[in-house]
């Protein structure tokens, strides 16, 4: 079970939404805990509705900010326009990574967001929690 | 020369673990030719078919794309940090 403040879905569904009707994408940075501490809304460098590729000066410059926080880049995420919240063939093809998180945002009817680890080719559900925080 | 390398979580298995190695060699070219002498599966990574750097595989030198500046022939010095980040992609 992963676990991240509401901000953090906030800022994915609101990035999937100002980039409708094209794929947004974005990188997570996660801390020791294995807690998400931050959403990095960044550039589809293919502006296309059906792929995506983070633009790599934004990933390097994501990259550098959580590393200064102590933090370390452990997933992406990105949105499914006219598609499920489940990774497509084309996500695990070009999933490289098994320890990362892969979030996919599903915009077919409403707003679904869900986690998922891929390992050697196998999609596994990875649930998320996003905990509304109240201030003291 | 000795460059500094900083290796994504997918890469530091080919290199014991390590989330940094210490690398010698003027440019990015020989750098890398020495990281395919002492970590090969690394190396492997590192490489395309045509000698040049795999198309899904960005290569920053200290805060520069490698691709904007000379390429694999882009020069390092001692207090260069080089830092490798798979392109993320999917459908």
């Amino acid at each position: 079970m992963i676990r991240a403040d509401h901000q953090i879905l906030e800022a994915m569904l609101s990035h999937a939404e100002n980039c409708h009707p094209e794929e947004s994408c974005g990188l997570l940075a996660m801390d020791e805990s294995g807690r998400i501490r931050m959403a990095y809304p960044l550039t589809n460098s293919l502006r296309s509705s059906t792929n995506y590729t983070i633009e790599p000066h934004e990933h390097f410059k994501a990259l550098r900010h959580a590393e200064a926080q102590g933090w370390e880049i452990g997933g992406v995420f990105h949105s499914h326009p006219h598609s499920a919240a489940h990774p497509s063939p084309t996500d695990v093809r070009l999933a490289p990574d098994p320890e990362w998180l892969y979030v996919v945002i599903g915009m077919e009817d409403r707003p679904v967001v869900r986690g998922f680890r891929i390992i050697q080719g196998q999609i596994h559900d990875e649930p998320i929690t996003f905990e509304k925080r109240t201030r003291q | 020369m000795s460059a500094t390398i900083n290796l994504p979580t997918i890469l530091r298995g080919h290199a014991g673990g390590s989330r940094t190695i210490e690398v010698t060699g003027s440019t990015v070219g020989e750098v890398f030719d020495h990281v395919s002498r002492d970590f090969p599966k690394l190396g492997e990574q590192l490489s395309s078919p045509d000698g040049g750097l795999p198309v899904f595989m960005n290569v920053f030198v200290d805060d520069e794309d490698i691709r904007y500046l000379a390429g694999l022939d882009t020069t390092v010095d001692d207090h260069t940090e080089i830092t490798i980040l798979p392109a993320v992609a999917g459908g």
